[in-house]
């Protein structure tokens, strides 16, 4: 595993063997079979309840909820390792454990914690999050989906989209405007009238995780099914806090994953009697790619401490997002120019994690927004409101 | 039924292999130590064994504190204490008495551990400890069943297998496919850290072997390919370069 600067030395017993049963698990169980998933642009539904028999799907989730009670940086280091199989894989676990898993426990009544959070955390039952709208993606506070009510029952009616999980989702974590006009957070159960998931199709990323649409007719949405504390954009910001902070980690899997690849590539391809890893042009981006990822590495590793310290901020959660998404997409690219031709095809996981990572550096903020979310906090002035 | 698994804290199967003062110690730095694979086939099937038929598990390691994280694992997959033998593990009889020292007191009704170490393969270690607590060891052990306070199991032998029967307890050296590795799941983990790991001093011995230095085998000739129709061409290098006809 590529730690150039040990970062192992740093882990806890626990979150280390974290890391390495994860490690085993992608290895055996993702790598061998993703790339024939995506290559169908099918979903391998099979794998939710493998990551909840692995302990994953509820990392930082108390035991007494079905959770495994991890710390930050063992959370970081799931998506990390599962991300180095693949990111749609690693979307469906952190969509889970951060927007559907976390806002129920953070936000949720506790007869909702007993329902929904051990049946989530086995993967017995699959989540999502629906927050984007198909005209409010950087702008979520824009949303039209209105809760209102209709002779003393609340009422749905609106879309989301762009939804991971959706066309498969047992219950979804849903926001929309209140008869009071604030974002409310609520539970929808699949199977209430009214309410579809229509699957998104002809992705070019993402091929081997499922995203669809939440489309919502006039459904009755019981009052316990509320999220009483979820309430106002903020609460909604915080589950994206949780899930960007473990996409910051992830994308480094992806980008390990495509550096490794590109080392063993480059010393076995001979050119002009010699391996390309010989030429200078080639040490260059493999040097690169080594330093983005170490510094990424620190970057993810420092934000851990700061998390499980209760002192990550979202800005440092942007930083580290925009960032690390960032490096692994140009370390992508960098290693399908190594394996040439060999780079966009199956056989080698490169194009498959570049694709990928096309979708990874626009959702959960895009690498703009990120941006000027910094801009905002050096500046004060947000260049993101009218 | 008391299970006791031995385990041996090894190179990872991919380390980089170099010796140092001379050849004549084994240069650590920068390798990762895994559970012998043989025996976390070992301790694989001794989860379900305990499983099935209930019980305890420990698992045993005769090794210093490098060995704690391979024992944290062996606790995650599912054992439930350890005991560690505070000291380096110098021979195969060193180890095997040591082990047996152990045995003697609790009492097992099966000691299992992999056929072999990867890192000295000396393959006797069950064989020796069998012998020092009087009871039977038969090695290497592709499937077991326990039923009835017996043991059925299959062994490999030259050209086939051989299916026996042994009364408990019983010494057996394990090895593919008697069950699949585990991979420890998150609750393992977090659990693995409350439950005991008792380090017991060695047992003070005389070490019957003496390491004089290690050499490294040399290394892999390059590999010629010889198109299949050229067999004049194979006879011509098999006789001048390999010197083998």
């Amino acid at each position: 595993m590529t730690d150039f600067f040990k970062i192992d030395e740093l882990l806890s017993e626990e979150n280390l063997l974290i890391r390495q049963s994860v490690a085993e698990f992608t290895d055996k169980e993702i790598k061998p079979v993703i790339d024939s998933y995506a290559q169908r642009a099918a979903f391998p539904a099979y794998m939710v309840k493998r990551f909840g028999e692995l302990g994953i799907l509820g990392v930082t989730l108390p035991e007494d909820h079905g959770g495994t009670g991890a710390d930050y940086i063992g959370y970081g280091l799931v998506c990390q390792e599962i991300e180095r199989g693949d990111s749609g894989m690693r979307s469906t676990l952190s969509v889970q454990n951060s927007l559907v898993i976390w806002p129920i426990h953070q936000f949720g009544t506790e007869a909702q914690k007993k329902k929904y959070l051990p049946k989530l955390a086995s993967g017995e039952w699959l989540g999502c999050f629906g927050l984007t709208e198909p005209d409010h993606g950087s702008n979520p506070a824009g949303m039209q989906a209105r809760l209102t009510n209709v002779n003393g029952e609340y009422v749905l009616n609106g879309s989301k989209s762009w939804i991971s999980n959706a066309p498969l989702a047992d219950v979804a974590v849903v926001w929309a405007r209140n008869p009071e006009g604030r974002v409310q957070g609520m539970i929808l159960e699949r199977g209430m009238e009214g309410f579809t998931t229509p699957e998104i199709t002809n992705k070019w990323s993402l091929r081997a995780s499922v995203t669809g649409e939440l489309v919502f007719d006039n459904v009755k949405v019981p009052s316990e099914n509320l999220m009483p504390q979820a309430l106002g954009v903020g609460a909604a910001l915080q589950c994206l806090d949780n899930a960007r902070y473990g996409i910051a980690w992830g994308a480094i899997g992806a980008a390990i994953d495509c550096y490794e690849t590109a080392v063993g590539y480059s010393a076995e391809r001979i050119q002009f009697e010699k391996p390309i890893a010989a030429f200078q042009l080639t040490q260059k981006k493999l040097a690169e790619m080594l330093t983005e990822i170490t510094k990424a590495q620190l970057v993810a590793w420092r934000l851990g401490v700061l998390k499980n310290e209760g002192k990550a901020t979202t800005t440092q959660i942007s930083l580290a997002k925009r960032n690390n998404v960032a490096m692994a997409l140009h370390v992508a690219r960098e290693a399908r120019q190594i394996l040439g031709a060999n780079g966009i095809v199956g056989e080698f996981p490169i194009m498959r994690h570049m694709m990928n990572l096309e979708s990874v550096v626009t959702y959960e903020g895009t690498h703009d927004i990120h941006l000027l979310i910094l801009g905002a906090e050096i500046t004060g002035i947000p260049a993101f409101k009218g | 039924m008391k299970i006791l698994v031995c385990i041996t804290s090894v190179p990872d199967t991919t380390a980089k292999i170099s010796f140092t003062q001379d050849n004549t110690q084994f240069n650590k730095t920068g390798v990762q130590f895994i559970i012998g694979p043989y025996d976390d086939y070992a301790l694989a099937r001794a989860v379900e064994l305990k499983e099935q038929h209930g019980g305890s598990l420990t698992v045993l390691n005769v090794g210093t504190s490098d060995s704690d994280p391979q024992i944290r694992k062996a606790l995650a997959i599912g054992a439930d204490d350890a005991i560690r033998i505070d000291t380096e593990p110098t021979d195969s009889y060193f180890v095997a008495a040591q082990i047996a020292e152990i045995a003697q007191k609790n009492s097992y009704d099966l000691i299992l551990m992999g056929r072999e170490s990867i890192d000295f393969n000396s393959g006797v270690v069950h064989g020796l400890v069998g012998e020092m607590l009087g009871i039977p060891s038969y090695s290497p052990v592709m499937k077991l069943e326990i039923t009835d306070g017996k043991a059925e199991f299959a062994r490999e032998i030259d050209g086939g297998k051989e299916f026996l029967e042994a009364d408990l307890p019983l010494v057996l050296g394990c090895q593919e496919p008697i069950a699949e590795w585990k991979i420890p799941n998150m609750r393992g983990i977090m659990t693995a850290r409350s439950k005991p790991l008792n380090v017991v001093p060695a047992t003070p011995m005389d070490d019957l072997t003496v390491l004089k230095k290690y050499t490294l085998p040399a290394p892999k000739g390059e590999c010629k390919m010889i198109a299949a129709e050229d067999a004049e061409q194979l006879i011509a290098l098999l006789r001048t370069e390999a010197k083998v006809l």
